[in-house]
């Protein structure tokens, strides 16, 4: 075990969690929460307001994910706070250099974190981060905001009677997330600027073509082996 | 459900776009309808949209005071799940709001030829639409102005080498000139999408074109 671990009770908490219901048999989604009362040492650094005294999150440790499950299994309030704290005003910036003013990218801001807590069922952490599923309603609520237009989704993969996803499985697919947040703030400034004008919408096709070196090789297998075990499970 | 393995795929850019939500609308279409046959552009896709929640992380703008207590006070405790998307029928459901779920529900125009069509309703800046080609037939031989995009839903069409069946995906650009032929054993449906009108050569095709409008 790395000192890194040993130092951050985050991860040594996540670790026990994810042990926990790994010796549990459960229904599809896995259940990696426990009760909240059961958790002092994640309580510990916040109060009700939703203040955290955050640990420096650069590390590639998976994040959010235990106040994500507690959000959804438990509809956990305390869990909720912390989320909005770090991500509504992240949501917001996202907007406003979308193109929106500060007004209606505060109104959407609030409105994708309640997408988050009503729809918290949906959230399956062998396929997404939190901070990556927050992206994906917040970019919905975009296209909404700005275009007007549709956005049509994939199908739903075919959800069967398939037993529990391997943990590891989760915490490849956590851990690839957080690191490519690290890669992709550890990129030159002008190829990470190029990125941002890409998904903030200010690039046209030809030019994202441009585009390239995103670290995306090792994200994109995890992914791929992850849906190939659901369609074989289904079958 | 046995799927035949998809020889034809998205491109990166379009994926990053897809997952950026900076297509049009009828491009949207027809690769959510893509990715529903995919497994590996969908993989791919979730992927893009990993780098868009890494690029969250960097752009924080202060909340109102006073918008937590807001949320939280608005909330309930039930969840509202989405109704479960219906899947079945021969197409897939990011097509099932603009037609059905089923092919027997398109309401062809015939467009001359022999080659059916019916437009989908979708915001400007391109344009979806279904296209049935007779068995054995070919698209007039075209360019392209812009981007056109051709999914395979059944059926299956010979373009030059290359042989689209259903979930393949062809992306024409400028540069391509091609007389897509429908497979000779059964009548060919596509989704094409395109943001600029074709470039037809021949004079017949050309007055089609009018008519047609694609």
């Amino acid at each position: 075990m790395s000192s890194n671990i040993l130092f951050d009770p985050r991860t040594a908490l996540l670790r026990n969690t994810l042990m926990l219901a790994s010796s549990q048999t459960s229904s599809r989604k896995m259940s990696v929460g426990i009760p909240p009362q059961a958790q002092p040492a994640l309580a510990g650094p916040m109060n009700y307001s939703g203040r955290r005294r955050v640990n420096d999150r650069t590390d590639t440790q998976p994040l959010w994910i235990d106040e994500m499950i507690r959000v959804r299994d438990g509809r956990d309030r305390e869990a909720f706070a912390a989320l909005f704290t770090h991500f509504a005003p992240r949501i917001k910036g996202y907007l406003m250099k979308s193109g929106a003013d500060a007004t209606t990218a505060e109104e959407c801001a609030q409105d994708v974190m309640t997408t988050l807590w009503r729809k918290a069922d949906q959230f399956d952490p062998t396929r997404a981060s939190v901070g990556t599923w927050i992206f994906t309603i917040a970019r919905n609520r975009r296209i909404d905001m700005l275009r007007k237009d549709r956005r049509a989704e994939p199908e739903d993969l075919p959800w069967g009677p398939e037993p529990e996803p391997e943990q590891s499985q989760v915490m490849e697919i956590q851990q690839e997330s957080a690191r490519l947040v690290k890669a992709i703030a550890s990129l030159p400034d002008t190829q990470r600027k190029l990125i941002e004008q890409a998904y903030f919408g200010e690039m046209t096709q030809a030019e994202i073509s441009e585009l390239t070196g995103l670290p995306l090789g090792t994200i994109k297998s995890r992914i791929r082996l992850a849906l190939d075990r659901l369609r074989h499970a289904t079958k | 459900m046995t799927h035949r393995s998809i020889t034809h795929h998205l491109d990166e850019a379009t994926l990053l776009a897809y997952a950026a939500g900076t297509l049009p609308e009828a491009f949207n279409l027809i690769v959510a309808t893509h990715l529903s046959l995919c497994d590996v552009c969908r993989a791919d896709a979730h992927a893009y949209d990993a780098v868009g929640g890494a690029l969250l992380e960097d752009t924080p703008s202060d909340m109102t005071n006073g918008s937590l207590d807001k949320v939280l006070a608005s909330l309930d405790n039930g969840t509202t799940s989405s109704p479960a998307q219906k899947v079945g029928g021969d197409l897939p459901a990011p097509l099932h709001s603009y037609i059905g779920s089923d092919l027997s529900a398109v309401r062809w125009r015939p467009v001359g030829m022999g080659v059916k069509q019916a437009i989908l309703k979708t915001s400007k800046g391109a344009t979806a639409r279904l296209l049935c080609i007779p068995a054995g037939s070919a698209m007039p031989d075209h360019g392209h102005n812009g981007t056109e995009m051709t999914l395979v839903l059944k059926g299956a069409f010979q373009d030059a080498d290359d042989y689209f069946a259903r979930g393949d995906i062809e992306i024409a650009g400028k540069d391509v000139q091609h007389v897509p032929v429908a497979d000779i054993h059964e009548d060919c449906i596509c989704l094409a999408v395109t943001d600029a009108p074709l470039r037809f050569d021949g004079v017949l095709p050309r007055i089609w074109q009018r008519f047609v409008g694609i």
